[in-house]
């Protein structure tokens, strides 16, 4: 369980986060989403008791992080790629991690099997790609087998392969009963493994609410449908009150029906489909239809190109 | 430390340029640097093995089931995390980077090298000369002279020590499993410090035992027993780790590698310089409160200089300095974001 209370931090005259109040909870996956720069990994660090707050307060499983007895076994993170020395072999910034919280040693050996790094475990950490590098610090996360996990942009810089793997790995965290936090700014890729999701922009909560809820609200969600009967299949769909859309390509778009609901229209007619995909693109247009709204949102992307302002 | 090299270049300019001893001197070094090199080529052969990209084991062949992470099969202990895991896990931080070795190994080749060099030279000079050239020869600040100039690899040692942790970003990663900064700044301070204490002591001792060996007869020698050896053998040993944990301190305070290294060398090299540019009796007031004389003074053991701190009174004001620039660091590693 995560609490988040007024949570704010200026970095001299610039606002980062601006009063963020939010709660994760645990058993599920809560997606953390916002445009560059909103202050996602601010907010992070802040959870972590890197960066202090300049006022509000956050705290994890009820305490604040630096009051947390074994903060190894309780939280655990992955706030940047390369987190560690180059030099140090990835066993060897394991172990380091793994005694400062009194950890078996095994422990060590079990999170590199996990991860897959096995093999290359007593090579030095700075000859490692992005993706081993994130596996890395995949593992000191999970090294203390914690209740709760951070995770800003966990996905950055993986092949497709890595990044099912992280969602998988982020699912069963989730299902195990744990509190899971992870920051993304791709919709897309949190459509697919959140449950719930805190949106920010500017530094500012725009909204938290859960991925369905966001996605039945969104005005762009349709159906696509492929068929080679595709007109009297049409007419048919609006007779049950979907809006149907004729694409160029010859494809239907269907609104005001599920995918299920679409399905059982073409059984009933005995139509053929050669596709039938709820376009879950869509969660990214309420993601921008959400942040665009935000106050002065357009003018501070604009605001932190400026020379002043960069970090 | 200038100070001493100039003493040490008169020594030899006066006894007519390069001669056996100083052959002699560079054989030994150049057969430690060989030494040196070799080990580490052999290392590097070590690491060519082919890094295989190896992938994450749950995820091979499946389609949708979720990763499922090994629980740690036993409860969180009671209490919380002491000081002697974080001692622990510094000392396995200090133990497992390259840099580490590296210091270390040049801290004993110049510590030997150089004094070797000398006292040889030393000793092959010394029948040729003008009679008396001898008088004020002192043999065990001699033999310590490479000690003393290894004072800037312990100080690179302690500066990495701390400013690698900010370079590579895993102080974050520190400090997300140790929350008590203090705490880990202190278990910090003891590792490097008992190493470098037990480190620069072996290798002033080492240092001042081949440099007597190699001044034969008739040149003079010192043993552990004559007036002042063994407290300059000591004292340069305990010099040079406080000015170990006095670069940590900067490293501390300034965060970055080159800052942090630039002005610990600054203030061994630059600031005498800058001094001697005053009156003269203004900067030999000045000069004493030198990390370069106080250190001189400890080497010495020809009496005291009226320009010095006596060598613990010296040691006493450098201590002091080291501990001033940690507890600098210490608030503002407390302070600010980290
Ligand atoms: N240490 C710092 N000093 C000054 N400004 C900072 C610092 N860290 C972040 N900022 C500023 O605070 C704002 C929020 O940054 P933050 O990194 O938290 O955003 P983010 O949501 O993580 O962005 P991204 O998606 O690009 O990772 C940015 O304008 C950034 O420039
Ligand atoms: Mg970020």
């Amino acid at each position: 369980m995560i609490e988040a209370r007024g949570l704010t931090k200026h970095y001299g005259a610039k606002v980062a986060v601006d009063g963020l109040t939010f709660d994760v909870r645990p058993g599920a996956v809560t997606g953390f989403l916002g445009p560059n720069g909103s202050g996602k990994s601010t907010t992070m660090r802040m959870i972590m008791g890197l960066d202090a707050p300049t006022r509000g307060t956050v705290t994890v499983n009820g305490q604040r992080f630096s009051d947390l007895r074994w903060p190894l076994r309780e939280v655990g993170a992955l706030l940047e790629a390369k987190a560690f020395h180059p030099g140090r072999t990835a066993r060897a910034h394991l172990t380091m991690l793994a005694q400062t919280n009194r950890l078996p040693a095994r422990r060590v050996d079990d999170l590199l099997e996990l991860v897959g790094l096995s093999a290359v475990a007593d090579q030095r950490a700075g000859k490692f790609s992005l993706g081993m590098g994130q596996r890395l610090g995949i593992a000191a996360a999970l090294l203390g087998d914690p209740g709760v996990l951070l995770f800003d942009e966990p996905v950055n810089g993986l092949d497709p392969d890595g990044i099912r793997w992280v969602r998988h790995l982020l699912r069963g965290l989730a299902a195990e009963g744990r509190t899971v936090f992870v920051s993304s700014h791709l919709m897309s890729e949190m459509s697919l493994t959140a449950d719930e999701v805190v949106i920010i922009g500017r530094g500012r909560l725009i909204e938290q609410t859960t991925i369905g809820d966001l996605l039945a609200r969104s005005a762009h969600q349709f159906v696509r449908v492929r068929s080679p009967q595709a007109a009297s299949l049409a007419g048919a769909l609006e007779r049950d009150g979907a809006t149907v859309t004729v694409e160029d390509d010859g494809s239907l778009s269907v609104r005001g029906l599920d995918g299920p609901a679409v399905g059982e229209v073409a059984a009933s007619l005995g139509a053929t489909l050669h596709e039938l995909s709820p376009q879950s693109a869509s969660l990214e247009e309420a993601f921008m239809e959400l942040t665009d709204s935000s106050v002065d949102y357009r003018g501070a992307t604009a605001s932190t190109t400026t020379p002043t302002e960069a970090p | 430390m200038t100070e001493l090299l100039a003493t040490a270049h008169a020594a030899l300019v006066r006894h007519g340029g390069p001669g056996h001893g100083l052959r002699f001197g560079l054989l030994i070094v150049v057969v430690l640097v060989v030494v040196a090199v070799v080990l580490i080529q052999r290392q590097r052969r070590k690491d060519r093995t082919t890094m295989e990209v190896a992938s994450p084991t749950a995820v091979t062949g499946d389609g949708g089931t979720s990763v499922a992470v090994v629980g740690l099969a036993e409860p969180i202990p009671t209490g919380h995390y002491h000081f002697g895991d974080l001692l622990r896990a510094e000392w396995t931080k200090l133990r497992t980077v390259r840099s580490t070795g590296w210091t270390l190994l040049i801290t004993v080749v110049l510590g030997l090298g150089i004094s070797a060099i000398a006292t040889a030279e030393t000793r092959a000079h010394w029948a040729s000369g003008p009679v008396g050239q001898h008088v004020g020869f002192d043999p065990t600040a001699t033999s310590l002279i490479g000690i003393f100039v290894a004072q800037f690899a312990v100080g690179a040692l302690g500066v990495l020590a701390m400013s690698s942790e900010y370079s590579s970003g895993t102080i974050r990663t520190t400090f997300s499993a140790a929350p008590n900064r203090l705490r880990v700044l202190l278990a910090k301070l003891v590792v490097f410090g008992v190493l470098a204490v037990v480190f620069a002591e072996v290798v002033s001792f080492a240092s001042f035992f081949l440099g007597q060996a190699l001044l034969t007869s008739p040149a003079t020698h010192a043993t552990l027993s004559s007036p002042g050896a063994l407290r300059a053998v000591v004292g340069c040993g305990l010099f040079v780790a406080a000015l170990g944990v006095l670069a940590l301190g900067l490293a501390t305070m300034m965060r970055f590698t080159a800052a942090a290294l630039s002005t610990f060398v600054g203030i061994l090299l630059i600031a005498p310089l800058i001094v001697q540019a005053l009156p003269t009796s203004l900067s030999e007031e000045i000069r004493r409160f030198l990390p370069d004389r106080i250190g001189a003074a400890i080497l010495t053991t020809t009496g005291p200089s009226p320009f010095a701190f006596s060598p613990w009174v010296g040691l006493g004001v450098l201590a002091l300095y080291a501990v001033g620039v940690n507890v600098v660091g210490a608030v503002l590693l407390v302070r600010r974001d980290a």
